[in-house]
């Protein structure tokens, strides 16, 4: 880990502000991923500006009748809340199915947008990554993958986006907002939030540098039955090989969105509409132009028969 | 939360301005954060209550908590497995909340109150969770153990609190304290000698002793 | 003392404090967080510095240069040790890899630099402003690639299994052909890491030319000798002390890395250096089970009479490195009057493979136990069935050669009606519960008992208290408690009369824990000063020793008793003695035995696979402590069922590592997947182990594990996967159409 200056800021201006004025500063809040990663010197701030005294860790009803999620709500108090178990179950159990009890506890929902892949090239940085070190190559194509993406990947990278939390906030079409050192505000549709890996991995996100996100909103409740399910080897504790994230209605029709597979979580609108013709469908539309490699090729059969048992836990 | 890599940042036309942080004397914890980053540590004051004990120190930046406590303050009784909030042997409590301290910084914890497992009891004085342990054998290399232990202590906290997980089968039920429900929320605590089987034992004794 | 001839009765039989469930007598220490580990002597040497080691970026090559003008001038660093300053040092006993020194790099991760700082932030920051220039060269790391170039080896792993390259009895391939019923099969297992929770950690410390190491390691002695002969210097100048170690499997049977740039660290910044392998660096930097290509070949009657009986096992390693002995246990476990078993190396560029628990037999048995399944599906027998018609009481190679104590068929018999065998659907894919695809396995438990000195100091003092001394380990075991209750039942004082001291070299050295020796051979070796502390004090005290009981912290003999104290009272009696063996273990088998059963459930859409019921019934002599014994082997079943359902250090064979090298990538399992576990000894002494009529579990409780699960799989789903671990993506194509 590079030494590097801290601060403690106690509102978004001076959060944004902090930032703008050192080059090479981030913004550190549950810290879970970044310190992770400051350890192997993969991330090299050189100044860390702790957002944890922002007060945005509320939740709040919004005049248009969904929820406004502070930025540093912990994943815990957010999977808890009684209007999301009760409204937005699939994020509640999205959130429940990440990590593990303590590691819940610091992470917050900005921070869980934002934590990077899980690629363990990315992690290794003897090798080359194009996400660590843009134009280095990719070690996964020829490497081993099967934890990685199938759709949506490039010839520079095969990296998956790990979280779960936005996995059902992309079935859910939250916006996430933010201001940046002008104090400029913007809503992001989480549709757009996060990037393809294309030819520039590294950038992750539609964020520009010191932007901060100060809130995730919730559009209105949809109903529906909601269910989050996480595929993996291990009970507990580990990432997904593929997740579903499923609102479906009583008359079938219904969204769905993939966490494991790409660099995003995985929707398209398209698959939404063959939901009520049934997993294979919905599959076929979600995977259309899915790029497997030998490792991870079981990932196709495993995100149908997984929508389809989604289904049937939803329509029981 | 910063958007985007490293080089884009870099790549801002950012002056740093020497008395920029100084600018904002009044806040607590800026004031010290001044050394550019050249390599040398940056020293940092931290004040924080461990065990009910209050400490106050300057450390390196980059120290963790974990660190804090283990080289620092010689509590040694929170174990370093990975250091990289993938075994949980590193679980302490603070204000209340299960964390793993390898992934908080030392200077982020100024005010906070934190329990280790030397704060729970002590070989004379042995907190329940930990005379169970002992009564049903829920360890056996003894490495993840203070970390079981407090996870476990703050664990149930939860389930008291209310806070569902991922087996809790209806999500607006209140949540009970079952086995399934134990594993699932002791599994941030990876035991290599394979004590599971023990330690839900022993927590659930805590359990039905508590009522 | 010499045991050559078999136990007859002595006060260990008393049974007041042996073989009595107790709690650890180190618990309160352990849960207190109070238990002292390698890397948190601040108590034990000032003026601590921190050491980091920096592991090669590249798998196989050399290194030209090293550029540490940048680390050199970073803030706090003391000194730097690198390879190229160093020549190549030896090796200790049974290493194949070199740990340091000389421009080669024979393994990824492989240590090639240790920073020493003030403090651990600046050292980890330090070592990574060192640039290394690497000449890469290409290296053969795919296994599955080398196997058909792999030479017939012999094996001892050092832990206890051997085999010959070749092991012929009768004519297999003469009988196999003839064999109504055949079975032919390939199974694979793959490498594993120990993933101990405890990372390799030393702290160094010279005083002249006087080395401590307080560090974190499984056999003292071995230790002592090898750091010795790594760093060149005299054996006697060497002090290691670990009295907790926090898990070893097999992965802290040798000095590491730690231990050796700890020394030459501190050596070089003149200070007491302490450091601890990183978590990333441990799987590639030190040892791990190796990958096994395994074939078997069983022919029999239809009646399940077994004709003949094939295992081969091809694994790779090191150059100078050993076979994994995956076929050792197909030697002694059925019958069968042809047989044929071959051992196989591959040289691999990859880190080194040796011993991980129950090296031989835990990847022999899960693919050998999985056979046995097939086998008795073919022949329409029931698998319990099976095994019990192929049961033997003595070395089929050798068949002069008796068991000492053999009821494999008591376990199977025990197992199944405990675990409700009969209720098992025989046709595979038949039951169903909700979601879950449900299937029985069982398959059989083996693991040799391995006789090995053992030597232990007793002290008695004025108060009566009984102090025990050894280079013992306690690595989770329970040594410390059994050496407690040995010393108890000998001297005839509770339990808390006696202090148990562990881990340091300057006491006698002991057996070491390893190859599930330890419990067995450690307690006799006390039982044998034990004896040696009673002469002295019936001589003391005036008693014939002969007649003299110890009991209820008195010695009595007739109708006159005396305090054991009394004994002392003019100064501590000290006595010191060692366990040797004859050639009883020759004359005569030892091994243990367990039946394992499983209950899986497999998830009918996604073919994730959960644990829902688990039993061992073991067999292995006297139970010294059942509470901790079951510990011993709760544990090794939950490593058996990481082994069946997750385990694998994937390799790139193109770069030559182990990709996932850290506890998030190398999923080993977590409290969410072992559910309650059920154990079971058989009540028995083996009066030829030992004094102690006891035996060893702790392997043996992780042998055929796997195999259960797997053959509980197939019953679930009726899909036979021969390849570990049974990772859903081997199932998924095969499972019948979802819902």
């Amino acid at each position: 880990m590079k030494a590097f200056t801290y601060e403690r800021v106690s509102s978004p201006a001076q959060a944004v502000a902090a930032v703008a004025r050192n080059p090479g500063a981030k913004f550190i809040a549950g810290g879970t991923n970044l310190l992770d990663l400051m350890k192997l010197q993969i991330e090299t701030p050189t100044h860390l500006v702790d957002i944890n005294s922002l007060k945005l860790d509320g939740i709040e009803a919004t005049p248009e009748g969904g929820l406004r999620i502070g930025a540093l709500m912990r994943n815990t108090d957010l999977a808890a809340d009684e209007r999301i178990r009760r409204d937005y179950g699939v994020l509640s159990r999205a959130l429940l199915a990440g990590a593990s009890g303590q590691l819940r506890n610091r992470a917050t929902t900005a921070g869980n947008l934002l934590q990077r892949t899980r690629c363990p090239y990315f992690y290794d940085t003897a090798h080359p990554c194009n996400k660590r070190e843009p134009g280095s190559g990719c070690s996964a194509l020829d490497g081993v993958s099967r934890q990685l993406g199938v759709v949506g990947v490039s010839e520079a990278c095969i990296a998956t986006n790990p979280s779960d939390m936005a996995v059902a906030m992309r079935a859910l079409d939250a916006t996430i907002e933010t201001v940046d050192a002008d104090g400029k505000t913007r809503a992001i549709p989480i549709a757009e939030f996060h990037r393809l890996p294309g030819d520039t991995p590294h950038v992750e996100t539609v964020l520009d540098p010191g932007e901060l996100i100060t809130a995730v909103t919730l559009p209105p409740p949809v109903g529906g039955k909601q269910v989050y399910r996480k595929v993996r080897d291990r009970a507990s504790y580990a990432f997904a090989l593929v997740s579903v994230a499923a609102i479906v209605q009583p008359d079938g029709t219904g969204r769905v969105a993939l966490g494991g597979v790409a660099h995003k979580p995985w929707r398209i609108e398209g698959a939404d509409a063959e939901l009520s013709r049934g997993a294979k469908a919905a599959a076929a539309a979600l995977l259309a132009d899915a790029k497997p490699t030998r490792d991870n090729a079981f990932k196709l059969p495993l995100v149908e028969r997984t929508i389809a048992t989604v289904l049937t836990e939803a329509r029981a | 939360m910063v958007g985007s890599d490293d080089l884009n940042l870099n790549r801002r036309d950012l002056m740093v301005g020497a008395g920029a942080c100084a600018a904002m004397p009044a806040m607590p914890g800026t004031a010290k954060a001044q050394p550019g980053p050249d390599g040398n540590p940056v020293e940092f004051q931290v004040s924080l209550t461990v065990n009910g004990k209050s400490h106050t120190r300057n450390v390196d930046t980059r120290t963790t908590l974990l660190d804090l406590l283990r080289e620092n303050l010689h509590l040694t009784g929170t174990k370093k497995g990975c250091d990289h909030g993938q075994c949980g042997a590193c679980t302490v409590i603070v204000d209340g909340r299960r964390i793993n301290s390898c992934l908080t910084l030392a200077v982020m914890q100024e005010g906070s109150s934190v329990t280790t497992i030397e704060g729970l009891g002590q070989p004379d004085n042995l907190h329940p969770m930990q005379a169970a342990f002992i009564k049903h054998d829920g360890y056996q290399c003894g490495y993840c153990t203070p970390g079981q232990i407090c996870s476990s202590v703050a664990m149930l906290e939860e389930i008291k609190a209310g806070i569902p997980s991922h087996v809790t089968a209806d999500l607006l039920a209140p949540v009970q304290p079952t086995e399934t429900e134990m594993r699932e929320r002791m599994s941030g605590n990876i035991c290599r000698c394979g004590a599971y089987s023990n330690i839900v034992e022993a927590i659930t004794e805590v359990v039905e002793r508590q009522g | 003392m010499k045991f050559d001839t078999p136990a007859g009765t002595s006060p260990i039989d008393q049974l007041k404090v042996i073989g009595r469930p107790t709690d650890r007598i180190d618990g309160k220490y352990k849960t207190t967080g109070t238990a002292p580990y390698a890397y948190e002597r601040h108590d034990a040497v000032p003026n601590q510095a921190y050491g980091f080691v920096l592991g090669s970026a590249i798998a196989k090559g050399r290194i030209d240069a090293m550029h540490l003008s940048d680390a050199r001038s970073a803030p706090g660093v003391l000194a730097i040790v690198t390879t190229l300053d160093t020549p190549r040092l030896g090796r200790g006993r049974m290493n194949a890899a070199y740990l340091f020194g000389g421009p080669v790099i024979q393994h990824y991760h492989q240590a090639i630099a240790v920073v020493v700082a003030e403090t651990f932030e600046q050292a980890r920051a330090a070592a990574h402003l060192i640039r290394v220039d690497y000449r890469q060269e290409p290296g053969k790391y795919d296994l599955e690639a080398e196997a058909p170039h792999a030479e017939p080896v012999a094996s001892d792993s050092g832990e206890g299994s051997g085999a010959p390259h070749e092991a012929r009895i009768g004519n297999f391939e003469e009988a196999f052909a003839a064999a109504p019923v055949k079975l032919d099969e390939s199974y694979t297992t793959s490498d594993e890491s120990h993933a101990m929770m405890e990372p390799h950690a030393t702290i160094a410390a010279w005083n002249g030319d006087k080395l401590t190491l307080w560090t974190s390691n499984q056999m003292i002695a071995w230790g002592k000798g090898s750091i010795a002969k790594i760093l060149g210097i005299p054996a006697e100048n060497v002090r290691l002390d670990a009295p907790y170690v926090g898990g070893g499997f097999g992965g802290k049977l040798f000095i590491r890395a730690d231990a050796v740039l700890a020394a030459l660290g501190a050596k070089a910044a003149g200070r007491p250096v302490k450091l601890a392998l990183t978590r990333p660096l441990i799987a590639n930097n030190t040892t791990h089970r190796p990958a096994t290509i395994q074939r078997i070949r069983i022919g029999a009657n239809p009646d399940g009479t077994i004709t003949a009986i094939a295992h081969e096992s091809t694994s790779g390693n090191l150059a100078d490195g050993k076979p994994e002995t995956a076929v050792d246990q197909t030697r002694l476990l059925y019958a069968g009057a042809n047989r044929l078993t071959a051992l196989r190396l591959a040289h691999l560029d990859l880190p080194e493979g040796n011993a991980m628990r129950a090296p031989g037999e835990a990847p022999g048995l899960l693919a050998l136990e999985i056979a046995m399944d097939e086998m008795a599906e073919k022949l329409g027998i029931d698998p319990v069935q099976f095994r019990i018609i192929n049961d033997t009481q003595v070395d089929p190679e050798k068949p002069e050669r008796r068991f000492s104590h053999r009821d494999l068929v008591g376990c199977l018999r025990h197992g199944a009606e405990r675990f409700g065998w009969d209720r098992r659907q025989q046709q595979p894919g038949h039951v169903r519960d909700g979601r879950w695809l449900v299937g029985y396995g069982m398959a059989v438990g083996f693991r040799n008992n391995l006789l090995t000195k053992s030597a232990a100091r007793v002290r008695l003092d004025g108060r009566g208290m009984v102090t025990v001394e050894t280079d013992m380990t306690d690595i989770g075991t329970g040594s410390y408690t059994i050496l407690a209750q040995t010393a108890a039942e000998m001297m005839g004082v509770p339990l808390e009369m006696v202090n148990v001291r562990l881990g340091d070299s300057a006491f006698p050295a002991s057996a070491g824990s390893g190859g599930q020796w330890g419990a067995n051979n450690s307690t006799a070796g006390v039982y044998a000063a034990c004896v040696k502390l009673r002469e002295a004090v019936a001589a003391k005290l005036g008693f014939n020793s002969a007649e003299a009981v110890f009991a209820d912290n008195e010695v009595r003999s007739g109708n006159r008793s005396v305090p054991l104290a009394a004994a002392a009272s003019g100064g501590e009696l000290v006595a010191e003695d060692m366990i040797e063996y004859g050639d009883l273990a020759k004359k005569q088998q030892q091994s243990t035995f367990a039946g394992h059963f499983a209950e899986v459930g497999v998830d009918a859409a996604t073919a994730e696979i959960r644990v829902r019921r688990m039993l061992a019934v073991c067999a292995a002599g006297r139970i010294l402590n059942p509470k901790s014994a079951r510990s011993q082997v709760i544990g090794a079943m939950t490593m058996g069922v990481g082994a069946a359902l997750m385990e694998k250090l994937a390799v790139d064979t193109k770069r030559g590592f182990f990709v996932n090298h850290d506890l998030a990538g190398y999923e080993v399992p977590v409290h969410a997947d072992i559910p309650h576990q059920d154990v079971v000894f058989l009540d028995e002494v083996d009066p030829m182990s030992s004094p102690m009529k006891a035996k060893g579990v702790a392997e043996l409780g992780i042998c055929g594990v796997g195999a259960a699960v797997a053959n509980a799989v197939y019953n679930a789903t009726g899909i036979r996967v021969r390849d570990y671990p049974l990772t859903l993506d081997k199932l998924i194509e095969r499972l019948p159409e979802a819902v």
